[in-house]
């Protein structure tokens, strides 16, 4: 058998984002011991990423803002698919945890009077986003990293995690790599908590960091437990398209936010055309209005078309583009120079509210976004599907496996306002901790079988045991297959030929992956962990387009031409998940609980 | 288009060497996608490190042609593509492998500086209030990405390998954050001096020149907090006061 290190922990988290961090922090100030596992060095997860903000009514702009108004967006952004237990809990505690990280050292912008300062963003109802500059998820992340670090929380650092061990129905330990020498590591764990992020990897075209390749959706799948809503992808609406190589760098929703406009080849402001029912009562009739309720002059106007969700704005874009009244890149002109008629010294005004903005595109693209327009185009950024959780406790199917931030799912339905995905973290994350550290109180004696782990053992090292020669396929090679796969058939725009043309590819990359050689030995060698994460991303790549399938309709991020209206036939359903006893993918759709009439009532008096 | 040789570092703890590599380099490549691209093509194993590729996360810091650079934000049309473009791993820092290097050091260092300690809140909520004049000096610390690139072309650590005595600019850094926090209450001055080593420091301004995020390391970082040791250790008056009234209160 091959040697590997065990470590014990009474909660093992997997991933240190903010939704593991915050995981993390919870379960140490419940007196429990703790583990956390992050690919990575600590800090650098996608959470930095995030810019725009987190969204909490803590009603310091708009005295009218509350969690009722808060949930209500949340539902309606989701089209009322989500866990509504999840989106009560979210917009009730998000102040909370907001001011909380405050108290743990990060400087939001503020307000005239010295409050946190919140932005406007798409599908919030009033200005409520929690934000440092276009850096708000560095401030996050490096917050709860700078306090968790005194919370005697063990770091396993550039550790990947590669299969989950279960005793009987129980989740108790999870077995994984280091990366500087390839080293195994057995966790055992009385309970677990998956914090792994997205799934933007399986996509050519993603805003996604490398690490994003569904580890936690496909470990938690295999040890059984049910994932939900994988259908949903979302594709922000503006990401950069010019030069190739950063093509899907994200151009936060702050934009727009802040007063930019779209526009297309024409020099047309199209999302004026085409603003759906639901929010036409809250949308502006002019470009007059739209900025008025940009620069908070007038408390009466409502929001420009640019702020609608991210699915419509994305579709609109994408629409521009195949009409052929794109820019010269295929996408559309995001402008904001444009606000230097409004206000005097925009230019500086840009830079402070949009620095890493300015930054990205001076540096990649060489244009200076106070003078010129950018262009951006969609790219994918988010699922909204994934590990399914008890709204209350964030425990998955599988006991003392717990789930939270983008790898669970729920929260956000159909599709995820900007902004709720950073509060999503120190929500969820939270509780997860906290139930984690109470489930692993209430079980402890935990049993590990070794010949799983030598099973485990075995599953990793193949790529390195497989056999080099003709036969042999490289892993990096398969990734780029499956990502053009992804984006060709299963993208913004869907349909049953191109759903199931890439259920097809994905079957037969499987069957590839099976011989994947990988060079070198184990030591820090990205052609192995390549090879290893590549199953996880063929399995969500599976779950995406499997649930794509069934779900016949158009609803939020999930679009199809060959169903184009929404369906009330799926209104009230999640498309399950579960792996079958034969090691297929079962694909069944559930009702939903009904949602409590007191809930209901809110969602109604915000319509 | 045009085929360009890059000259990358392959070794180990042990030993290593410069090796040549070809790829086809395209309109608006960074120096990462051609690390990534060799790598695909015929070196599988080439050890990087990235996550976000778009210059937040400060992971994929190393050496292009002697500079200390972020490879996702070093574009191949601002390098003399004639000639090879050398790649290497940060030189202050032990070599675990090709262009990843143990940069452990900075977990420790941090782990050393005494955690933010607010004040008691404002409001009955828990929260407080700060002005944004106020709050904007240490926004500019907190920029910081955590890249390392100040350390590694801090002379102190490259080439006087002082690891245990000083901490370095970057965290010189941090140490600012915390002082110049308007809600923060803990006294870390001692611990500049006597632990963290600041008076190594002498203020070439190296740091502030290769931070990406243009953060004034040295000016608005690093000189404020040697002011503050001076003050209390070896200014006669203020000495006196502070030995008879003991460590300033910061004022809310």
């Amino acid at each position: 058998m091959t040697q590997f290190e065990t470590v014990e922990h009474d909660v093992l988290v997997i991933g240190a984002g903010g939704a593991g961090l915050r995981a993390a922090i919870e379960a140490s100030a419940q007196g429990v011991s703790v583990g956390l596992v992050c690919k990575s060095l600590l800090g650098k997860a996608h959470t930095v990423m995030a810019e725009g903000g987190m969204a909490a009514a803590l009603a310091n702009v708009d005295e009218r803002d509350s969690w009722k108004t808060h949930f209500a967006d949340t539902m309606r952004g989701g089209y009322y698919i989500n866990n509504w237990r999840m989106a009560q809990l979210h917009a009730q505690q998000a102040p909370d945890r907001v001011r909380e990280l405050e108290a743990w050292g990060a400087v939001f912008d503020r307000t005239q009077n010295g409050k946190i300062m919140q932005r406007n963003f798409g599908g919030h109802a009033h200005p409520r986003l929690a934000h440092v500059g276009d850096r708000t998820g560095l401030e996050m992340i490096r917050t709860l990293q700078d306090h968790g670090i005194h919370q005697g929380i063990d770091v396993h650092m550039e550790c990947t995690v590669s299969s989950l061990i279960k005793d009987g129905p129980r989740a108790v330990g999870a077995f994984g790599y280091t990366r500087e020498l390839g080293k195994f590591k057995l966790f055992k764990a009385k309970a677990i908590v998956m914090a792994t992020g997205g799934i933007g990897r399986a996509y050519k075209i993603t805003s996604n960091s490398w690490e994003y390749t569904g580890d936690g959706q496909a470990l938690a799948y295999h040890a059984g437990a049910d994932l939900i809503d994988m259908e949903f992808v979302q594709f922000h609406p503006t990401g950069m398209v010019w030069p190739p190589s950063v093509r899907g760098i994200l151009v936060t929703e702050g934009v727009r936010g802040e007063g930019g406009i779209l526009k297309n080849s024409s020099g047309k402001r199209f999302m004026f055309d085409d603003i759906p029912d639901n929010y036409r009562s809250s949308t502006a009739d002019t470009p007059e209005e739209g900025w008025k309720y940009v620069a908070k002059t007038d408390a009466n106007a409502r929001r420009p078309p640019e702020l609608l969700t991210r699915d419509h704005v994305a579709r609109c874009i994408l629409k521009e583009v195949k009409e052929g009244r794109g820019s010269p890149h295929g996408g559309a002109f995001l402008d904001i120079a444009w606000i230097k008629e409004k206000i005097s010294k925009s230019e500086a005004h840009i830079k402070k509210k949009l620095p890493s903005m300015y930054h990205q595109f001076k540096e990649l693209a060489g244009i200076d976004i106070t003078k010129e327009p950018m262009e951006v185009g969609p790219t994918t950024h988010y699922v909204m599907g994934g590990i399914r959780v008890n709204g209350e406790s964030q425990m998955s199917t599988v006991p003392g496996l717990f789930a939270a931030g983008e790898c669970a799912a729920g929260l956000h339905g159909a599709n995820r306002l900007g902004g709720n995905s950073l509060s999503d973290l120190i929500v969820f994350g939270k509780l997860a901790g906290e139930h984690a550290a109470k489930f692993a109180k209430e079980n402890s004696s935990i049993h590990i079988d070794n010949e799983l782990v030598d099973q485990a053992c075995q599953e990793a090292l193949a790529p390195l045991d497989s056999p080099a020669g003709s036969q042999a396929n490289n892993a990096y090679e398969i990734q780029y297959e499956l990502q053009d796969l992804m984006q060709d058939n299963v993208g913004i725009i869907r349909n049953e030929d191109d759903i199931l043309k890439a259920v097809d590819g994905v079957e037969k990359l499987k069957k590839r992956a099976t011989t994947v050689h990988a060079p070198g030995n184990r030591q820090y060698n990205p052609g192995w962990h390549t090879a290893l994460d590549l199953k996880n991303l063929l399995l969500v790549s599976e779950a995406v387009a499997r649930s794509a399938v069934v779900r016949k309709e158009s609803r939020g991020a999930h679009t199809r031409d060959d169903f184009p209206e929404k369906d009330d036939n799926f209104s009230h359903v999640n498309t399950v998940l579960r792996k079958q006893d034969d090691g297929n993918m079962q694909v069944v759709q559930e009702e939903i609980p009904p949602i409590p009439d007191e809930l209901q009532q809110i969602i109604e008096d915000n319509k | 288009m045009a085929n360009v040789t890059f000259r990358i570092w392959r070794g180990d703890k042990e030993s290593g060497e410069f090796q040549e590599y070809q790829t086809v380099v395209t309109e608006g490549m960074v120096v990462l996608d051609a690390v990534h691209q060799i790598q695909a093509e015929s070196a599988n194993d080439l050890a990087v490190r990235w996550n976000c590729k778009a210059g937040k996360c400060g992971s994929c810091s190393a050496e292009v042609n002697g500079m200390p650079k972020l490879m996702c934000m070093t574009r191949l049309s601002d390098l003399d593509l004639d000639r090879p473009v050398t790649i290497e791993p940060m030189r202050a820092f032990p070599l675990m492998k090709d262009l990843v290097t143990d940069v452990s050091h900075n977990y420790r260092a941090k782990q050393k500086i005494k955690p933010f300690k607010p004040r008691k809140p404002d409001n009955a909520d828990g929260s407080w209030n700060m002005a944004q004049e106020d709050v904007e000096r240490v926004q500019e610390f907190r920029k910081c990405i955590e890249c390392y690139l100040c350390q590694d072309v801090c002379h102190v650590l490259r080439d006087h390998h002082k690891h245990d005595e000083f901490i370095g600019p970057r965290f010189f850094v941090y140490n600012a954050a915390l002082e110049m926090h308007p809600l923060d209450e803990e006294d870390r001055v001692e611990d500049l001096k006597k632990s963290q080593g600041i008076g190594y420091c002498n203020i070439t301004k190296c740091c502030t020149k290769v931070c990406p995020e243009h953060i004034t390391i040295t000016d608005n970082a690093i000189i404020p907090l040697k002011e503050r040791v001076v003050d209390r250790y070896y200014d006669p008056v203020k000495m006196v006061l502070y030995k008879l009234m003991g460590p300033k209160k910061k004022k809310s």
